[in-house]
Parts: C-alpha cells; structure tokens; sequence
C-alpha cells in the first residue's frame, strides 16, 4: 500500500486537470462527479495508508516514498518525496475527509452559479496543493504547497471577481500572506545554511549539533518561520485578510478558511517543534502572540453582524489556542485542536452557507431570527457545532480547549497569565457564538417579506455533509481524552513518536507532583466549564429573554461597541502606517524618480543631439561648387601641415 | 636643357587654373574642362621628373592615366547629356536637392 502514497497527492491534480482543461465543456453532473470522485478516491487511499501506518510498531511509523531527485545542484539536493508519519496522516484524513464533505456540500450549494466548473478546479487544485503541504518531506516542497494553497485561496475569495470588494480582498489575502512567506523563505535559508539540507529528517537529526540550544540563530530562524505562520494562519499582525476573505463562496470559507488552510502555520510548527524546542524564546513569542490573538479576535467576535464575520473572528481566535498550544510546546494538544477545530469550524460555516442560501445571500443577522422551524437539520446540526466550540463536556471542542488551557497553565513553557487569557477567551466565544445562535435561530422573524416566501431547508447534498460533520464534532473528541478522566489519550500516544521531547517531559512534570496536579486540573476545568455556562446564560439573556436590556447596555458601552464593530481600527491603522506611506512613496517614484529624472535624463540626451545636428546641417547648402570650395582649403591646409609642419 | 623648376611651375600654374575653374563656373561642362586641366598638369609633374631622373616608370604611368582619363571623360560627358535631358539645364547650382 506505501507505494501508492504518491496517489493521496496525486488524484486531486488529476481532477483539477479535467475540470480546468475542460472548463464550459462537461455538464454539472460530470463536474461534480470528478471533482468529489477524486477527492475521495483520495480520501479512501488515505484512510487505508492510516491503518498501514498504525499497523506498524509505535517507533517505526514512517511510510516514505521518493517520486524523483526535484534539484540537485552542489549541496542542495531536493526530492520530490512524501513522508507519511503520524502526524501528516492525521493531516491528510482531515484534509481529504473535511475536504470531500465540502465537495459534496459544494455541489448543492453552487447549483445555480454560472462558473461551476472553474469553482471545482479551483477547489481540487486547493486540495492538491495543501496534501502536498503536508505530506512534504522537505521545508521546499511544503514551501511550494504552501505557496499553491495561497494561490487558490487568492482565486477563490475572488472567485466572484465582478464584485469589487471580492477581488479587494482576494489580492489582500494574497499580498499580506506574501509578507508571511517572505518570513518563511528566510527561515528556511538560515536553517539551509547552517545545517546543508532541507529535509525534515536530516534537520531534526542534525539540529541538536548544528544549533546552540536556545542561540541567537535557532531563535531568529524559529521566529522567521513563525512570521511565515502568522501569515498564513491569520495571527497578529497579520490577520487582516481572514475577515475579509468572507467574500468568497460559504464552502470555500469552511475548507480553505476555518478547516485546512489556515492551520498549515500550526501544522509546520509542529512538523518543526525538534527546532522550537531547542528556541524557548521563540516558543514564548509563538504563546504569546497566540493568547493575544485568541483574546483579541474573540473580542471583535462580540460586535460583529455579519453571520460569516463572526465565524471568521471565531477562527482567527481558535487558531490563536493552537498556537498558544505549541507556544507552550503542547503540540500535540495544538494538533488534536486543530483536528476537532476542523470538524465543528467547517461545520459552523457550512451551517451559515445554508442559512445564507435559505436567506436569499443575506448574511445580516439584524435581518434574520426565528429560523429554527424553517431549517430544522441546519438549526441542529449548528448548535451541536456551537456546543462543541463553546467546550460543553461531552462535544469534542471540550476535550482540545482544555487540554489546551491545562497545559497553558502546567507545561514548563506555560504561565498562569496564558492561562488566563485563554481562559477568558473561552467565555467570550460561548457568548457570542450564543448570540449568533439567537440571533439566527431564535426570536421574531425580522426578514422582509420577500425573503421570507423563499426560506427553505437546504437540498440532501448540502445537508448531509452537515450531518456527518455534526457526529464528527461530538465523537472527535472522543480519541483524546484527558488522563484524568482514567482514559488513555489515544491522540496523544499516537503523536508521540513524532513529537521531540515535550511528553516526556511532561510525564515526569505530572508524575512529580501528581496529586497536586491532578486536583488543580479538575479545579480549572469546572472554572472554564462554569464560566462558559455563564457566558451562554447572559447570550440567553441578553438576545433571548430581555433583549430590551441588550438595547440598554449596548447604548451605555456605545464607546466600546463602536470600536470593537470597527474592529479596533486595525485596517485603518494599517491604512495609514503602511499602506498610504507605500502609496506616497511610489507616487515619489512615479512623479519625481521615474518620470523626471530617469525619463528626463534619456529625453534630454536625446534633444541634446538634436540641437548640435539641427545648428550643423546648415553646412549641407546642397551646393557643389561650395563643397569643392571647402574641400580645396582643406587640402591646402593638410599639405600645408605637411610641407611646413615637417621643417 | 631647359631645368626642372620651368615644368614644375608651369604644372603648378596649370593646375591653379584648373582649380579656380572648377570653383568659379556655374557650366558643368566647362568645370569638366578644368578638371581635365588639373589631371594633365600632374601628368606633366610625372613627365618632367621622368625625363630628369631618366625613369621610364612616369611615362608608363602617365599612359595609364591618359587611357582611364578617355573613359572617365566618355563617362563624365555621358552623365552631363542625360542630366541637361532631365532637367534642361546645366547649371551646377540648379543641382541642390541634397541640401538640409
């Protein structure tokens, strides 16, 4: 079966080929069928890898498979090879099973759109790209994944180009993850030229003897990385785009920006932890801009009206757990996140595409309430979602977020001050995750008439994905549960081998100081689970039971509503600080640089010329007799020089 | 014997006047004629210095001349018929379609 690890990768491109060669010249029924056939053929191939892998011995799940020698020039040498290890596998079966779902979902959903074809080669060819991201066995060939998943997040926020705000944010998207990836490319030069090689085997091997554990240069190469992270990830600074990239198609929001794509910073952190290990500076970098994103991104979550919006500042806030997880060298806490983030995120978006698409493409929650009856399946199948990134016990948000918020607060990288700023960011997401909920679902219906003769529930192709996606979201959780509740964490255990030394580490750290721990970790999980609940309760209450007093506080905190609505001002920040300088700038070069010194130099050499002919071409009079004149004494004057020069 | 200095400045004042004659006439035949004068004040040069140094390389030399001279005249008058066919005219200052 290893050998055919090549086809996880593979298939997709396939199907990308067909649709994009073909564009306008299959029917939809074709389209929909290679485009979801090839995802999951290669979602079958992964499922079988997986059980190969597993069916190996603990320390020895590594399936490798070199296709061909890609560059080899003097010491760079570079493979086209895929690695399959617990870790790309976990990242395969979500890519391609979340992926598949939203294939399908996608097929309902674009029905009516006139560009079907273009949308699922854009689609396949995402799903390519971001399978060799994860299954790349050197920092190049990730590199050229993660540049292709970019490439298709750029085409599909702008899918719908004719709408200028669409393609703002599309080359938005594009340019600041640029900014990233410039970080990521200097990284990967620094790790290059001191360690000789860009696979993740020989760099994890040779680290430990090329690198001064905790040095200057480990630590900027794991910062340079974490920018490239930041970019892609959305975390601050760089997090501007996600909002904006709500402007693509609903499924691609729940594949590209909330399941897969985003969580490529996560997953190269983790692929690379070997080298943060070793940075204990960078890691208290990545927790903290991780905590501070969480925090920050929830906040705005509170103000927004836009059903999407919410959910975008809701994923920008749970990437920040995740990397406030591997700040505090949890990794594989962050990945497990990452895992159950990926069900009930593409959950929740699927949930809103279907409202959206019940709504007539009104994305407003003032516009809507009362939906519950009309949409029966998407009500239910949201709220499941919701429980689980609120962290109700039982659904499986409430098993990562924990694991996340215990080891924020008792891993040897963690601190009391992280834990409390996720802490905090837990009730801030139940409450207005509630809101979204009671907003949407609950209350008077406040569409207009219109609207309301088309509310219908979605077809079976879009909501089936939804319910699979809802059994997912509550059983996820279920492979890794805490130690404390006297079951083995499956996720954990199968991380292990490829995570450095974090467990261990960890392990002994617990073993040490058992009792202690344990009372403190069911302390603090009945403090996030209480506040949570009491987060909901003021949702219910401030959306559902006594919406005047909502009415109420929001004119009392008007200050602070306005802002958080206006989203702190961050874009206009940007606006001013880097955008409108660059702007200035290049006008300099325009105007002054480019047109009057470069063009004005050329131009004036050429007039000079011009004048010299233009004073000497009277000379040619045209007439003979003063040619042979001039010719005459110039001969005298030659042979003069001659006989008299000579003496 | 008449001396070499007599030929010499006789070949120089030829030449002069073929010079001059060449740069005052506006007849184009008639700057033709000068031009003839100033080849055959150097074909008296060669002569002269032939006789006097008793080398019979002048005398070969100026046969040569005197025949390409025959053709160059041939050639020469040919081009002043077919120009006064065109244009009606002969005179060298009518010629200036060359000029700035």
């Amino acid at each position: 079966m290893a050998e055919y690890l090549f086809l996880v990768p593979l298939l997709p491109l396939i199907g990308f080929l067909i649709n994009g060669l073909l564009i306008g010249r299959l029917p939809r029924s074709v389209v929909s069928a290679v485009a979801c056939g090839s995802v999951g053929l290669s979602l079958i191939v992964a499922i079988m890898l997986f059980f190969d892998l597993k069916a190996l011995p603990a320390d020895a799940r590594l399936i490798e498979q070199t296709l061909f020698t890609w560059i080899s020039a003097d010491i760079l040498h570079v493979n086209l090879a895929f690695m399959l290890d617990p870790l790309s596998a976990i990242m395969i079966l979500v890519v391609t099973g979340v992926g598949f779902l939203i294939h399908v979902y996608s097929v309902g959903y674009m029905a009516h759109d006139k560009c079907f074809g273009r949308y699922f080669a854009y689609l396949n060819l995402f799903t390519f790209s971001m399978l060799v991201l994860v299954l790349a066995d050197n920092f190049l060939l990730m590199f050229v994944g993660w540049e292709g998943v970019g490439l298709c997040s750029y085409l599909l926020i702008g899918f719908w180009y004719e709408k200028q705000s669409a393609s703002d944010a599309g080359k938005k998207a594009f340019i600041v993850n640029r900014i990233g990836d410039f970080g990521f490319l200097i990284g990967m030069f620094i790790i290059f030229w001191h360690v000789g090689s860009l696979d993740f085997a020989t760099v994890s091997q040779n680290a430990p003897m090329v690198f001064a554990a905790g040095g200057t240069v480990i630590t900027v190469a794991c910062l340079c990385l974490f920018v490239g992270a930041t970019g892609k990830s959305a975390q601050i600074p760089l997090y501007v785009w996600l909002p904006d990239a709500m402007e693509g198609p609903t499924p691609v929001s729940a594949l590209i920006h909330a399941a897969t794509m985003v969580t490529a910073g996560v997953y190269m952190i983790a692929r690379t932890n070997v080298l943060y290990m070793m940075a204990p500076d960078a890691l208290m970098v990545v927790a903290i801009v991780g905590a501070a994103t969480a925090l920050f991104a929830a906040t705005i979550g509170l103000a927004q009206n836009d059903i999407k919006r919410v959910l975008a500042y809701s994923t920008v806030s749970q990437l920040g757990y995740m990397f406030l997880a591997c700040g505090v060298a949890a990794f594989s806490a962050g990945i497990f996140h990452l895992m159950t983030h990926a069900f009930f995120k593409a959950l929740l978006f699927l949930g809103a595409g279907s409202v959206i698409h019940a709504m007539s493409d009104k994305q407003d929650m003032r516009e809507m309430g009362g939906l519950k009856k009309h949409l029966p399946i998407t009500f239910m199948t949201m709220l499941i979602a919701t429980l689980a990134i609120s962290g109700i016990p039982g659904f499986s948000g409430f098993f990562s977020k924990d694991e996340i918020l215990w080891k924020s607060f008792s891993s040897s990288h963690g601190h009391v001050a992280l834990w409390v700023l996720g802490f905090i960011t837990a009730g801030l997401t139940a409450f207005y995750m509630f809101r979204l909920i009671y907003l949407t679902f609950y209350g008077e219906e406040r569409m207009d008439a219109e609207t309301k003769k088309h509310i219908h529930e979605s077809p079976r192709t879009m909501t089936v994905p939804l319910m699979i996606l809802a059994v997912l979201s509550v059983i996820g959780g279920l492979v890794g549960m805490p130690h404390i509740f006297g079951a083995t964490n499956y996720f954990e255990e199968w991380l292990h081998p490829v995570m450095a030394g974090p467990p261990q580490e960890a392990a002994t750290h617990a073993l040490a100081s058992a009792g202690a721990n344990t009372s403190m970790e069911w302390i603090l999980m009945f403090a996030s689970v209480a506040l949570v609940l009491m987060a909901i309760y003021l949702a219910w209450y401030l959306y559902r039971k006594n919406t005047a007093a909502a009415g109420s506080l929001a004119d009392k905190l008007s200050g602070a509503r306005t802002t958080l609505a206006n989203k702190y001002y961050v874009d206009e920040f940007y606006g001013a600080v880097v955008i409108r300088p660059l702007i200035v700038f290049s006008l300099f070069l325009w105007k002054i640089v480019d047109v009057i010194i470069i063009d004005g130099f050329l131009n004036g050499l050429a007039s000079l010329w011009h004048d010299i002919s233009n004073a000497l071409r009277h000379a040619q009079s045209g007439r003979v007799r003063s040619y042979a004149t001039m010719f005459v004494f110039g001969v005298i004057l030659v042979v003069a020089y001659f006989v008299l020069g000579s003496n | 014997m008449v001396p070499i200095s007599a030929y010499l400045i006789l070949a120089a004042v030829l030449f002069g006047i073929g010079t001059v004659g060449v740069l005052i006439s506006r007849n184009v035949i008639v700057m033709f004629m000068s031009i003839e004068l100033m080849l055959n004040a150097a074909n008296m040069v060669l002569i002269a210095f032939s006789r006097a140094l008793s080398i019979a390389d002048g005398h070969v030399i100026v046969f040569l001349v005197l025949t390409v001279a025959a053709a160059e005249a041939a050639v020469g008058l040919g081009l002043i018929i077919m120009i006064y066919r065109n244009r009606a005219t002969i005179n060298i200052d009518r010629f200036s379609l060359l000029k700035w």
